[in-house]
C-alpha cells in the first residue's frame, strides 16, 4: 500500500472492559466473603469491549486524525499504543521511540516550582535528565514563564499553567507522538501556538496521532483520517473524508443509504423496546430530488414514514433541526400545527413537512426525528437521523448574500434609502 | 522490515520483572525522591530540621516510655541511646511501607494518563528514606559521643542490616501498593500493623526482655526482631546477635522482596483499569 516503512501496525485489537466490578467488591471483606460463599462460582460481570478488532497501519510521517464520537474509543485506543493499559486481544508494533500526552501537566505538583517541575514532567515523559537540560532554556522560552520559574506552580495562572506544561512535552522528541485532545485547553492564542508546533513536529518527518473534537484543526494538520464507532474502525483514509464521515455519522444511521435516504428498520428503540414507528427519513430539495444537501432561502422537504400509530392517541411527530454544536435551531411539531389529515388512519403512512425557504446559513446541521403520545412522552425517537448541508445561495440575486459565519440565520428584508430631511418630517 | 521497537499484546500469568527497562527509567527514580524530599518540609517553618528533630522526638517518648516508665531493659545503655539507634533501623522500615503503601492511589493520574515502569512509584519513598537515613545516621554519631559511648568492630554488620530491612520493607510496599490499587482497605490496615509492630519488634526495649524458651522463638520469628537486636549489637556490642534468626530474616526479605516485585508486576497491567 505504501513504500513508506511502518511507524505502528495495529492488529485485529480490542479492549473489554468488566463494568460494575469496581464498584461490586472494592471492600476486601466483601471479596473475601463472596468467595467463601461461592467458592466455585465464576465472577459474573457485564462486559463492555471499548475496542473490537481494530486494526490499522501508520508509516513514518504520517499524521493521523483520530476522530469519533464520545465514547467511540479514541482514547482507550490512544491508552493502548501508549502501553498505559493493556489490550484483551491483539498486537500492536511500535517502530520507534513513542511519546504520549493524553492530558497536559500530568505529574506536575503544585508545591513544586516550574523549574522543579519541568525536571520531574520531563522525567515521567520518558526523557532522561540531560535531554532535560539541553532542552531547557527551549521550554522555558517557549511557555514564557522565565520570571516565574522559581515561584511554585500552584501560584501559576492557568495559562501559564498549560504553556509551561505543554512545552514540556513538546520537546519530549518521539519518533512516534500521541496526542489526545490537549487543545481543549488553553486560550485561542496558545492554541495556535501549540497547532503551530505540532506542524513542526510533523514537518520533521515524525509520526503524530491526533485526536480532536476540533475538525478544522484535524484538517489543518493531519494528512490522514480514521473515524472510529462504537469501538470500530469505520473509515481510513483521506483526512478531509473522514472529517465528513464524522460530521455525517448519525449514530444510527442505516449505514450506505444514498445521502438523503436513511432507513432505521434495524435498531433498537429504548423508548418503546421492540416497537418502532419511524422507519425511514427522506430529504427533498426544491427539484424534489432526494439529497442531503439544501441551499439557503430555498424550499425543502422532510418525508418520514411511520408505522403503527393507529392506536396511539394524541401521537405527535417532530423535526428538530440542531447545529453542529447540538444547539436546537428550530422544531417544527404536529402538536404545534397539525396536519390536515390526522395522524394514525393507516397503519404505514408518510409524513411531509414543507419548510418553504431554509432559513440557515451555509454550513453542517443535523436533523432528530421524535415521535411522541400527548401527556405520556416519547415513543421513539432518532438523534442527529439526518445530516442537513446548506449551501450558499445567491439569495439576493446581487452575487453577495450571507455566507458561513454571516450571524445564524438568512431572513428576507428591504433596504431602502431617503434624504434624511423627509425621514425626519416622515417620523414627526 | 525492521524489528518493532515494542511489541503490545496481552500477557497473562506471571510477568517478567523487566529489569532493563527499570534501569533506563533510573533518571525517573531520582526524580520521584527529589519530589518527595523536595515536598516533605516545603512550606514548614523549620524546613530541613524536622529531618534531625523527628527521630530525636520519637527517641525520647520510646526511650521515656519503655526505659523510664515500663523499666524494660535496654542493655545498660542510656534508654534514649539506645531508642534512638532502634529507631534509625526502624524507621527505613516504616516510613517506607507507610509511604509506599498509597503512592498509587495517590497518583491515579500518573497511573491512568501515562506510561513508565510502575514500580518505581513504591521505590521511590524508599530511595528518599536513604536521605533521612544518612541523617539519622550522623545525629546517632553526635549522640554517641555525647553520651561518651565508643562504637564497635561489629559496625561491620550495619550496612547489611539496613540494606536487610530496605529489602524487607520494599516488598511489603509492592505488595501493599498494589493490593491497595484493588482494595483502598489497605491504607487503613498499614497503620495499625506499623503501630503494632513497633510495639512487638525491640525498637524502644532490648530482646532480651522476651526472656528465653518458646516465647522467645515466636518473638524472633517476627523477622524485624532479629535484625534490630543485631543491628543495636554491631553498634554498641550489646545482647548477642542471634545468627540463626538473622540469617531467617534475610531471606525472608530477600523472599519477599523478589516475590513482592512479581506480584506487583503482574498486577501493574490491570492498574490503570481498575484505579
Amino acid at each position: 500500500m505504501s513504500s513508506k516503512p511502518l511507524a505502528i501496525s495495529v492488529r485485529d485489537v480490542s479492549k473489554r472492559y468488566r463494568l460494575g466490578q469496581a464498584a461490586k467488591e472494592t471492600l476486601m471483606g466483601e471479596a473475601i466473603m463472596s468467595r467463601l460463599k461461592n467458592p466455585f462460582r465464576k465472577a459474573s460481570f457485564k462486559e463492555f469491549d471499548a475496542l473490537n478488532g481494530v486494526s490499522f497501519d501508520v508509516y513514518k510521517g504520517d499524521v493521523v486524525g483520530v476522530i469519533g464520537r464520545n465514547g467511540a474509543g479514541k482514547s482507550t485506543l490512544l491508552k493502548v499504543l501508549s502501553r498505559i493499559t493493556e489490550p484483551t486481544t491483539g498486537e500492536i508494533q511500535l517502530y520507534g521511540r513513542t511519546g504520549a500526552l493524553l492530558e497536559v501537566g500530568t505529574g506536575f505538583h503544585p508545591e513544586l516550582t516550574g523549574r522543579e517541575n519541568i525536571f520531574l514532567n520531563g522525567a515521567i515523559l520518558g526523557m532522561n535528565r540531560a535531554e532535560i537540560r539541553s532542552q531547557f532554556d527551549a521550554i522555558v522560552d517557549f511557555a514564557e514563564v522565565e520570571k516565574f520559574l522559581d515561584t511554585p506552580v500552584k501560584r501559576y495562572s492557568s495559562g501559564m499553567y498549560v504553556r509551561l506544561a505543554f512545552a514540556v512535552a513538546s520537546f519530549l522528541n518521539p519518533e512516534i507522538l500521541i496526542v489526545d485532545e490537549v487543545l481543549a485547553v488553553g486560550d485561542a492564542e496558545f492554541q495556535k501556538k501549540c497547532l503551530g508546533k505540532m506542524h513542526d513536529v510533523a514537518g520533521q518527518g515524525r509520526t503524530v496521532l491526533f485526536v480532536s473534537h476540533n475538525m478544522a484543526a484535524v484538517q489543518g494538520l493531519c494528512n490522514r483520517g480514521i473515524v472510529m464507532q462504537k469501538g470500530q474502525l469505520v473509515f481510513d483514509g483521506d483526512v478531509d473524508k473522514a472529517v465528513s464521515i464524522y460530521r455525517n455519522a448519525a449514530p444510527t444511521a442505516g449505514g450506505g443509504d444514498v445521502p438523503g435516504d436513511y432507513r432505521f428498520e434495524n435498531r433498537e428503540n429504548s423508548y418503546s423496546p421492540g416497537k418502532l414507528f419511524i422507519r425511514r427519513v427522506r430529504t427533498l430539495d426544491a427539484r424534489g430530488e432526494i439529497t442531503d444537501a439544501a441551499s439557503m432561502g430555498e424550499p425543502m422537504r422532510v418525508l418520514i414514514d411511520v408505522e403503527g400509530l393507529t392506536d396511539v392517541r394524541g401521537a405527535q411527530v417532530a423535526v428538530i433541526v440542531k447545529n453542529d454544536l447540538g444547539q436546537w435551531l428550530a422544531n417544527f411539531n404536529t402538536g404545534m400545527k397539525p396536519p390536515a389529515q390526522p395522524l394514525g388512519k393507516d397503519g404505514a403512512e408518510t409524513l411531509e413537512l414543507l419548510i418553504p425557504t431554509v432559513p440557515f446559513v451555509t454550513g453542517n446541521y443535523f436533523i432528530d426525528i421524535s415521535v411522541a403520545q400527548k401527556g405520556v412522552g416519547r415513543l421513539d425517537a432518532i438523534e442527529s437521523a439526518v445530516p442537513l448541508h446548506v449551501t450558499d445561495n445567491d439569495v439576493y440575486g446581487t452575487g453577495y448574500g450571507p455566507r458561513q459565519g454571516d450571524g445564524v440565520v438568512y431572513l428576507d428584508a428591504e433596504w431602502s434609502v431617503r434624504p434624511t430631511a423627509d425621514s425626519v418630517a416622515g417620523t414627526a | 522490515m525492521s524489528k518493532p521497537l515494542h511489541t503490545i499484546r496481552p500477557t497473562s500469568g506471571l510477568a517478567s520483572l523487566n529489569l532493563g527497562e527499570l534501569w533506563q527509567y533510573r533518571d525517573l527514580l531520582y526524580a520521584f525522591a527529589v519530589r518527595d524530599v523536595r515536598l516533605r518540609y516545603r512550606q514548614t517553618a523549620l524546613g530541613a530540621i524536622w529531618v534531625v528533630l523527628q527521630p530525636l522526638l520519637a527517641a525520647a517518648i520510646f526511650g521515656f516510655v519503655f526505659g523510664r516508665v515500663a523499666k524494660l531493659p535496654t542493655d545498660g545503655i542510656p534508654p534514649f541511646l539506645f531508642a534512638f539507634a532502634g529507631m534509625v533501623c526502624w524507621t527505613v522500615f516504616s516510613s517506607t511501607i507507610t509511604k509506599a503503601s498509597t503512592v498509587l492511589i495517590q497518583n491515579t493520574n500518573l497511573v491512568s494518563k501515562v506510561y513508565f515502569p510502575r514500580l518505581l512509584m513504591p521505590m521511590a519513598p524508599g530511595a528518599s528514606t536513604l536521605l533521612d537515613l544518612a541523617v539519622s545516621l550522623v545525629v546517632l554519631a553526635v549522640l554517641m559521643v555525647i553520651y561518651g559511648v565508643p562504637p564497635t568492630l561489629n559496625l561491620w554488620l550495619a550496612p547489611i542490616l539496613l540494606l536487610i530491612v530496605l529489602m524487607l520493607g520494599l516488598g511489603v510496599s509492592f505488595i501493599a501498593s498494589s493490593l491497595a490499587v484493588r482494595y483502598r482497605d489497605v491504607q487503613y490496615v498499614i497503620p495499625v500493623v506499623v503501630n503494632l509492630l513497633v510495639y512487638i519488634s525491640p525498637v524502644g526495649y532490648s530482646a532480651s526482655a522476651v526472656g528465653e524458651g518458646q516465647g522467645r522463638f515466636l518473638y524472633f520469628l517476627n523477622p524485624l526482631a532479629p535484625i534490630l537486636d543485631a543491628f543495636r549489637w554491631s553498634i554498641f556490642g550489646v545482647g548477642r546477635p542471634e545468627w540463626g534468626f538473622l540469617a531467617y530474616a534475610a531471606g525472608v526479605a530477600v523472599v519477599v522482596f523478589l516475590v513482592g516485585a512479581v506480584i506487583f508486576r503482574s498486577q501493574e497491567r490491570s492498574f490503570a483499569d481498575v484505579i
